[in-house]
């Protein structure tokens, strides 16, 4: 290191002052930016919500660019049931996973298997959407979708509120829709799960896992009883962190979600999520038209919703990490 | 089940039980690491068979049968990824520093902490509404409207941005106060000390998260939509619209020539590599960083 020259550091030092000014105007970067997404994309969609009232907009699912009436209901729903099967997929996987990485895996194995899970959570979204799109979609059509009909069609019809009602495992064979979207999402976000799931596990100290071995509990006791238990803030933080990445994803859905704007009836139906409608029917919304608004309005609904679920994500992974 | 339940007379039962949930368990690892693995595999199958060198040396086409590549998409990627992360990296650094150093534990810098986390996933197709709304429509307060390559690399900073800053801020809280002590004892003013002192012995850290960064950003696609555009063309005027690797996929994908579906293989396998190979260099030079 070089020698630092001597100076008075109680003088007002005109550099000094430069840099921690520049530095808390990069801090406040971050903030203005945020504030600046949620206004622009407020005042952009204004428009809609002023023309189909708020409540309107949120409960309507029509989509109608001919009578220029359009309605967040249906991408709104499409959005939440494709994470919500993402989640139900990718969940307990996830989970088996980073408890196979903590526990059960040889140790030889686990680093090089747990580097291999972290690269995978980085692959880009639009690869698995191409993969969905190609491979996943076809194979859905000619074989998942008629076994689940062949073998699920006893589940009950049930009746809607809203105008369709819910044929679980009915309806044409399509391959692109709800479910094929559910999955791949799912598998999009299973290696990112599976990591974070894992590194909260790992914040367990080993003794309160021998304690619990100590007192004759088998594998799965000390998992249920000392290290759940232990880490249960966190780990609900990890499956938030990914429900948030499911719900914004824009790629890997709109390849196989089937862009069709409306209500989903079943499992199989083409439907939209938020982000899939605004990316596809973009190119065709002319600047300044109550389309483009509405769009404008999905995303900071989109926008919202996100908001809450990492918020509440990264409260639950602080929590645990102060444990 | 809790703890207080264990009970040894039912060891063997429940020895059994929990061999056939370790058992689950495994067999969850191996549906989820075959099924990435599958595609994977089917990402290489089909890559290489587009791969030519007319996928390098040749511009896109709108039509098939005309030899198109996506060489102008390649370049037109590395310019945006490239000044994305030129505005988005130093952003992060300052960022980052402020929180590890300045900040700290305060008040001011747990808003910031809290907000750049939220910044670092939320949904980046927002990010590419935003930067359209000021930088692109018509009349836009920046620029002078209309898709470019620069409102392209802006959302794509914008991205960087909360990564670098994160990244930043753990590698330097790393640095051990002992430094920062002896350079004060040295009579080194706050500022010289951070940027003599604890961002050289963090370098390795920082350049660690920026690889990470244009990892990231090099394969963001939803952004691009309404920032860049896209362009069948060399375009390496940023004030136009401009090509882009995960675009150019995007559309050749979304086509019906089987030869476009080729060649959209063939950008997915390129993007992989680049993105793992970034991935595992910085990876690499992180562990022989923090082994020195």
């Amino acid at each position: 290191m070089t020698a630092v020259p001597f100076e008075n550091s109680r003088k007002l030092h005109l550099g000094e002052s430069l840099f921690k000014i520049l530095l808390y105007v990069a801090a406040c970067v971050v903030l203005v930016t945020l504030a600046a997404i949620l206004i622009i994309l407020f005042v952009s969609g204004k428009d809609a919500f002023a023309r189909f009232g708020i409540v309107g907009f949120l409960t309507t699912d029509q989509w109608d660019p001919v009578r220029d009436l359009y309605g967040a209901a249906a991408p709104i729903v499409g959005t939440l049931a494709s994470a919500a099967i993402a989640l139900a997929i990718a969940w307990p996987l996830g989970f088996g996973i980073a408890y196979f990485l903590t526990e059960i895996c040889p140790r030889r194995l686990r680093a090089p298997l747990g580097i291999a899970i972290e690269l995978l959570a980085a692959i880009p979204s639009i690869v698995y959407g191409m993969w969905g799109f190609f491979i996943l979609a076809p194979f859905m059509s000619t074989s998942i979708e008629p076994w689940l009909t062949e073998n699920f069609s006893w589940l009950p019809v049930l009746p809607n509120d809203m105008n369709p009602l819910w044929f679980w495992f009915q309806g044409a064979p399509v391959g692109v829709g709800l479910l094929t979207a559910g999955v791949v999402l799912a598998i999009m976000i299973l290696p990112f799960i599976a990591a974070t799931s894992r590194d909260v596990l790992l914040t367990t100290p080993q003794l309160l896992k021998d304690g619990g071995y100590a007192m004759g509990a088998t594998r799965w006791e000390v998992l249920t009883g000392v290290v759940i238990p232990a880490v249960r803030g966190s780990l609900f933080g990890a499956v938030f962190l990914g429900l948030g990445r499911a719900l914004g994803e824009t790629m890997a859905v709109t390849f196989v979600i089937g862009n069709a704007n409306r209500l989903p009836d079943g499992f199989f139906a083409p439907t939209a999520s938020i982000a899939s409608i605004v990316a596809n029917t973009f190119p065709e919304a002319d600047a300044g038209s109550m389309k483009l608004a509405a769009l404008f309005a999905l995303g900071f609904i989109l926008f919202v919703v996100s908001f809450f679920v990492l918020a509440l994500a990264r409260l639950l992974l602080r929590q645990g990490r102060m444990a | 089940m809790s703890i207080a339940a264990i009970n040894p007379a039912n060891y063997a039962r429940r020895r059994i039980f929990s061999a056939f949930m370790d058992m689950l368990c495994v067999l969850a690892a191996m549906v989820g690491l075959v099924l990435l693995a599958l595609i994977l595999l089917t990402l290489v199958q089909k890559g290489l068979e587009g791969m030519g060198l007319n996928v390098f040396t040749h511009a896109m086409r709108n039509t098939p049968g005309q030899g198109g590549g996506l060489a102008n998409a390649i370049v037109g990627s590395l310019i945006q990824t490239g000044i994305g992360a030129l505005i988005g990296a130093p952003l992060g650094i300052a960022v980052g520093v402020y929180l590890a150093e300045v900040g700290r534990t305060g008040r001011f810098a747990s808003v910031v902490r809290f907000v750049n986390d939220i910044l670092l996933s939320a949904p980046s197709i927002l990010i590419g509404l935003f930067v359209y709304e000021i930088l692109v429509v018509p009349h836009a307060p920046f620029l002078h409207g209309g898709f470019s390559g620069m409102a392209g690399a802006v959302a794509l900073a914008l991205l960087a941005m909360p990564v670098v800053a994160r990244t930043t801020e753990d590698i330097i809280k790393l640095v051990p106060d002992a430094f920062r002590e002896g350079s004060v004892a040295l009579g080194a003013r706050e500022s010289v000390t951070i940027i003599r002192v604890v961002i050289p012995a963090a370098f390795g850290g920082i350049l660690t998260g920026i690889l990470l960064a244009v990892a990231r950003i090099s394969g963001e696609t939803a952004p691009l939509i309404f920032t860049s555009f896209g362009s069948y063309g060399w375009s390496s005027d940023l004030w136009h619209p401009m090509a882009s690797l995960p675009i150019a996929i995007y559309r050749y994908a979304a086509g019906v020539y089987d030869e476009h579906h080729r060649l959209a293989w063939a950008g997915a396998l390129i993007i992989t590599v680049a993105v793992l190979m970034l991935n595992i260099v910085s990876r690499v030079s992180h562990y022989l960083i923090s082994k020195r």
